[in-house]
């Protein structure tokens, strides 16, 4: 995908409704452990959200209907990459989590991506697990969270499918998921929490990268996932967490000149360790070769 | 360019080897036919093939011999600029015939190939050549082609060398299409990855510029797979591209090159050099150098990344790479990655890269080699323009966009086995590298052959002159690794012996001691020398060899012993000089100027399981066993005594040599450490001062078993089999223009001064106060000192074969000579004229002025109070021939000293350029202190010795005894 233009630049959104099964879970609880999840608020932000990408940033919002079988099957994040032309289908961690991917695929594929699968790469692919949810991607390259979830033979996959890029791997400390510490907040911003572990991740991405990225540093953990898109009218729209859910990080997201701010709240979904990214997959169909 | 005479002979008697060695032969020649080139090809790259190993070992160099002298000899006799041919692949895949000097140097051929190609902004580009492993190297373009190309045939590549971040930053267009076309050989032979959708967006320029508008009456449906456009090449990519190519109808070549540019310079494996490595938990790793600094992949994944700025310094030793990195904002210390690479070459490949790369992209200007700061080692540096310069330069060019044609990519035409494995790296997959290449080559040399076959005699004698210039790929029989680093020059060589005949009257040179010498000299000559080889056994000519050696050093130490009992002065200090003369050091030389001499051991003298024994190791056991064999038996006239003694005293010897050298060498150090000279300082001081304040770059190859502060280390390199001496700590690097020389002179002998202050205890230390104290004066040139007489030059030239010898020293002028002393010590007379009167009492016998260079000027003032000094010059008979008094530029200087309790050795080697002429003088002295009674004619004889040990390549063209003797009262003064 030679189209390297600037992040940012996306046509489609693909998300996928929240099923009733939601936060009851395949995990058996292992991230939710104690947690009561609000089925009815889920819904509702995440119709939000939705409705945020659709109407606000004027993306061509596809949503898969949700499969009760499939409890965790809103984070849909996790379940492809895409980047160009090209989709990704991951092998998540967890093999419950596995079949999610079928109707996504579906979907990339009338989408006209080309799908390229994480499995049948190489057999058995020997043990790769990669999630979304860990891979960052900046416009310029792929930094890739090596985590619980994310293993190092998953991120050569991902290398393998995206040759163009750098693809760099980087620690992410604490448990945690790349993108619950840091995401784009421009075509040259990341967004990052400003907890120990955080900056050690963003240490090594700025040793590891070839570019300059301005910083935005948020004081809270959750606010450190945003979703940023160019829309069609050449707009910067950031999706963020309210003031509600992280007081103290919206002052940071106002110093962003010249945006539209989208607060959106994923309360209930982050009680299961997801946040905003997690629950849109963004596409840029749009051929330009510059 | 040295001795492998192995093709030489195969392609001079190609009757005779018709079978076995007829495609070697071609391919080390002309390619007669393409089938057999294709078959071929690996060979001649890979040099060494079984068959040929076989070959060696039957029917040894005395066929060699005889058959370079029988084609050697004529040419010899003509005084004649060897002319090679080189054959370059260029970008296109095309091949060009460049005829070169056989002595020029890289940047002569270099700038041959770009002005064929009408290359203005050549700076971004080089020429490749395979090494012994098949390794890509750069050509150096400040050393010499045949130094550089030892062995294999004389075919190169040119190539982009710093690829442009920036390409749209070119001025030219043709720049930029040369550019494009390294690219399009990246991406084909997988070395630059990309996806899908860049090979269809790339390969489309690519159609655009090499077709023009798409024209579907002409081209038909698939004229794209013509192209060789990826290295996976499906239907679905050439229909995508085709489709592509539709749109860009009015596009010219150089628009669609300048899109093709664009998009691939943003792939993030663009101008990445890829090594392999293990990193220190032996895990395999890939290091990248590109233009922003040092990329660390494990698989495809990027781990590390150091930009040039964090970088301090790099660093090699053997096959360990390391880089000091800048501390961090949270870190404390600057840290050391270190990384192991395959071997000892890949090391020093990478070190160098890695120099260039930093100096091209991140300085403003070349950094002068090292001047003010000590970097060990290899003096290599990046010499041509840096990117700024270049920028600089080419917004001046003036002239017109110069048309050129754009030829067909038609290499990627044949239905070529090309395996679509993506290739990684750069250097180290030869066989699949080599598939594309050779590939490429096979086309080509279809071409050349309609041209060539034409005239298959005059081919095969030009093969067969060219085999006479050209390094020969095969190594000498019995020392099969011997001429791969040892090189002994042949054509312009300056026969060693010269100055071996030219020693004073030597008891021992009897026509037997002659041949011997004759012997030796055609074995250093490696086997060129006309004279008839009475044996075949390399052997046992080696052993001739060095007993004739030991014959003339314990003709040398007759002689002198003869000299101080007719003086009658067994007290003082003795300062030997004496000077090696080498036709071409730089055979001796690994290229980067590093000495590197034949390991004895692998003349199999010994039996397989002694060699393993350390001492037996050593490359002067034999010498030292043979010396001290002669002169045991010389004092003692009892053959059992001097044998039984002999050996083990040997063994004893070299079995202390290196540790008493690594011992004295820091002791050595202790002193420079507070020697002022500001050339003169040591590795650990330096290593952070960097030449733009932000990194250096040293080499060095020292055992590191003590890091730093090994001085004198063999390092035995796993293949090669050849051990390399290296005085890494105290070795001074500089390269100064000429006027330079006498400073540096002054250095070294404000060193010696120096040391002379330090010692503590010396019988050295209490003359040069009384020097200072006591003042009778003394004439400058007290000429009661017996003359020796050096030996007659037409001595020399009467046992020479004829007309051998004398032209090639007008061609190579390696004069490894052996003083200093004698010439600095004008200098220091010049710093303490004021503190003393001086006496001087100086007894010069130079014979002849060796040259004019400066550095061995025998000086004949030597101040000296109160004590007598005797200077006895022995000469070798050749003085520059062609009487140049071109002092030629001084390319580099080092000095290197060592010290034992009683001797002091400093060795100074210059390296001068005249008229590309390169000369290598190594001068050593030796300072002998003490008050006891010493054998100085042994210690003489030991020095020179092991000289020759050292350099066996070289010979003594000066040996200069210089004894201050402290006149005591009673023995007054004569």
């Amino acid at each position: 995908m030679a189209n390297m233009c600037p992040y940012g630049r996306f046509t489609h959104a693909v998300v996928r409704g929240v099923p009733d099964t939601f936060g009851g879970a395949a995990g058996d609880g292992r991230e939710n452990e104690g947690a009561a999840v609000d089925l009815a608020k889920a819904r509702r932000q995440f119709g939000c959200l939705a409705g945020a990408l659709r109407q606000k940033v004027g993306l061509q919002l596809i949503e898969i209907p949700p499969d009760p079988e499939l409890p965790e099957s809103w984070r849909i994040e996790d379940v492809a990459i895409v980047q160009g032309d090209t989709a990704l289908i991951t092998r998540p961690f967890r093999q419950q989590r596995r079949s999610e991917a079928e109707a996504v695929r579906r979907v990339m594929s009338e989408l006209g991506l080309t799908v390229v699968e994480m499995e049948g790469e190489r057999g058995d692919s020997g043990g790769a697990t990669l999630e979304g949810s860990d891979v960052l991607f900046t416009g310029r390259e792929f930094f890739v969270g090596v985590s619980s979830h994310t293993n190092r033979r998953g991120a050569e996959v991902l290398a393998d499918t995206f040759r163009d890029f750098a693809v760099s791997t980087v620690p992410v400390c604490g448990g945690a998921r790349l993108k619950n510490v840091c995401s784009m907040g421009g075509p040259d911003t990341i967004v990052v929490s400003s907890s120990d572990g955080a900056k050690k991740t963003l240490r090594m991405m700025e040793q590891l990268t070839d570019h300059h990225y301005e910083v935005l540093s948020v004081p809270e953990e959750a606010a450190a996932n945003c979703v940023y898109v160019r829309g069609p009218s050449k707009r910067d729209f950031l999706l963020h967490r309210p003031a509600e859910e992280c007081p103290e990080s919206v002052s940071a997201f106002q110093k962003l000149q010249d945006y539209t701010l989208l607060p959106t709240a994923c309360g209930e979904a982050s009680k299961l360790g997801a946040s905003l990214s997690s629950l849109c997959l963004l596409i840029n169909r749009k051929h330009s070769h510059f | 360019m040295t001795t492998e005479s192995g093709a030489d002979s195969e392609a001079k008697q190609p009757q005779e080897k018709k079978e076995t060695g007829k495609g070697k032969a071609k391919a080390a020649a002309e390619p007669t036919s393409p089938k057999n080139q294709q078959e071929q090809l690996p060979a001649a790259v890979g040099h060494s093939t079984p068959v040929r190993k076989e070959q060696q070992e039957e029917d040894q160099e005395s066929h060699r011999s005889s058959t370079s002298r029988l084609t050697k000899s004529p040419l010899r006799g003509v005084k004649k600029v060897k002319i090679m041919q080189c054959k370059v692949t260029l970008l296109d895949g095309s091949d060009f015939t460049v005829s070169v000097e056989k002595r020029a140097t890289g940047q002569v051929f270099f700038d041959k190939v770009s002005d064929h190609l009408n290359l203005l902004e050549k700076d971004y580009f080089g020429i490749t050549y395979r090494d012994v492993e098949n390794q890509k190297n750069w050509l150096d373009p400040t050393k010499e082609l045949k130094k550089q190309i030892r062995t294999g045939p004389w075919n190169f590549a040119f190539n982009v060398k710093f690829y442009p971040p920036d390409p749209s930053q070119l001025t030219e267009d043709i720049t930029r299409y040369y550019l494009c076309l390294q690219l399009r050989d990246d991406i084909v032979s997988g070395r630059l990855p990309c996806s899908f959708a860049t090979h269809t967006l790339l390969g489309s320029y690519t159609v655009q510029s090499e077709l023009g508008d798409y024209d579907p009456e002409e081209m038909g449906s698939d004229y794209v797979s013509e192209l060789r456009l990826a290295p996976n090449q499906t239907k679905e990519l050439e229909e995508k591209v085709m489709e592509l190519h539709k749109t860009y109808k009015g596009m010219t070549p150089a628009e669609a090159e300048m899109h093709f540019l664009e998009n691939a310079k943003k792939l993030s494996m663009y101008g990445v050099d890829l090594h392999h490595a293990k990193d220190s938990e032996s895990v395999e790793i890939m290091l990248g150098v590109c233009a922003s600094g040092l990329l660390i992949y494990r698989d495809r994944l990027r781990i590390n990344r150091f930009a040039w700025p964090k970088i301090l310094k790099i660093s090699y030793k053997r096959n360990n790479f390391y880089i000091k990195i800048r501390p961090g904002e949270f870190e404390q210390f600057e840290s050391t990655i270190g990384f192991k690479l395959p071997n000892h070459r890949a090391a020093k490949r990478l070190w160098k890269v890695c120099v260039e790369h930093h100096t091209f992209f991140r300085l403003v200007s070349p950094e002068a080699p090292p001047k003010k700061f000590l970097s060990l080692g290899s003096k290599f540096r990046y010499s041509g323009r840096t990117q700024a310069q270049t920028r600089r330069a080419s917004a001046q060019i003036a002239r017109p966009a110069p048309f050129f044609k754009r030829s067909s990519s038609k290499r990627y035409n044949m239905s070529l086995s090309l395996d679509g494995a993506p290739i990684m790296e750069n250097h180290e997959t030869p066989a699949k590298d080599g598939s594309i290449d050779g590939a490429a080559k096979v086309i080509a040399k279809e071409d050349i052959i309609t041209t060539v076959t034409t005239e298959r005699m005059a081919e095969e004698e030009k093969a067969e002159q060219e085999d006479v210039q050209k390094e020969t790929p095969e190594p000498a029989p019995s020392t099969p690794l011997r001429h791969d680093t040892k090189r002994s020059p042949r054509l312009y060589t300056h026969d060693p012996l010269r100055s071996e005949l030219s020693l004073p009257s030597s008891p021992i040179s009897s026509n037997k001691v002659r041949r011997r010498r004759r012997e030796s000299a055609r074995k250093r000559a490696s086997s060129v020398s006309p004279v008839k080889s009475g044996t075949g056994c390399r052997r046992r000519q080696a052993r001739a060899d060095h007993k004739a050696a030991l014959l003339k050093e314990q003709a040398l130490l007759l002689s002198a012993r003869r000299q101080r009992l007719e003086q009658g002065k067994r007290h003082g200090g003795t300062l030997f000089s004496f000077s090696l003369h080498l036709p071409d050091l730089s055979s001796i030389l690994d290229e980067d100027g590093y000495i590197t001499f034949p390991d004895l051991s692998e003349m199999r003298l010994l039996p397989e399981c002694a060699q393993n024994f350390l001492p037996i190791k050593s490359p002067s056991l034999i010498p030292c066993f043979l010396f001290i064999f002669f002169f045991l038996l010389s004092t003692s006239f009892s053959v059992p005594y001097a044998l039984t003694l002999s050996f083990p005293l040997a063994l004893c010897l070299c079995y202390l040599e290196p540790k008493a050298a690594s011992l004295t060498a820091s002791i050595a150090q202790s002193y420079h450490d507070h020697d002022s000279s500001e050339e003169e300082e040591t590795d650990s001081e330096h290593t952070d001062f960097a030449f733009d304040g932000e990194m250096t770059a040293t080499e060095s190859e020292a055992d590191d078993d003590s890091e730093m502060r090994t001085q004198y280390s063999f390092i035995r390199r796993v293949k090669g089999e050849n051990v390399f001496i290296r005085h890494s700590n105290l070795m001074l690097e500089d390269t100064e223009p000429p006027p330079e020389v006498v400073k540096h002179q002054t250095n070294v002998s404000e060193l010696k001064r120096s040391f002379l202050e330090t010692t503590s205890g010396g019988g050295m230390l209490g003359e040069w106060e009384k020097r200072l104290s006591s003042s009778p004066l003394r004439s400058p040139r007290g000429d009661e000192a017996p003359m020796i007489e050096p030996l007659e030059p037409q001595d020399t030239k009467d046992e020479q074969p004829a007309g051998d010898e004398t032209k090639e020293e007008v061609g190579l002028k390696g004069t490894v000579s052996t003083l200093g002393w004698v010439s600095s010590s004008q200098k220091v007379s010049a710093d303490q004229e004021e503190k003393a009167p001086v006496a001087t009492e100086t007894e010069t016998a130079p014979a002849k002025q060796m040259s004019p260079d400066g550095a061995e000027v025998a000086a004949k003032d030597m101040p000296v109070v109160h004590t007598e000094t005797k200077t006895i010059t022995y000469e070798a008979a050749e003085v520059d021939t062609n009487g140049d008094t071109d002092p030629g530029v001084l390319l580099s200087a080092q000095t290197i000293t060592s010290e034992t309790t009683s001797t002091t050795t400093t060795t100074h080697i210059t390296k001068t350029v005249k008229g590309g002429i390169s000369e290598t003088r190594i001068e050593k002295r030796i300072v002998i202190t003490g008050d006891t009674d010493i054998d100085h004619d042994e210690a003489l004889a030991q020095a020179i010795k092991e000289a020759k040990e050292q350099h066996p390549d070289m010979s003594v063209t000066k040996v200069v005894v210089h004894k201050e003797t402290e006149i005591t009262p009673e023995e007054g003064e004569d």
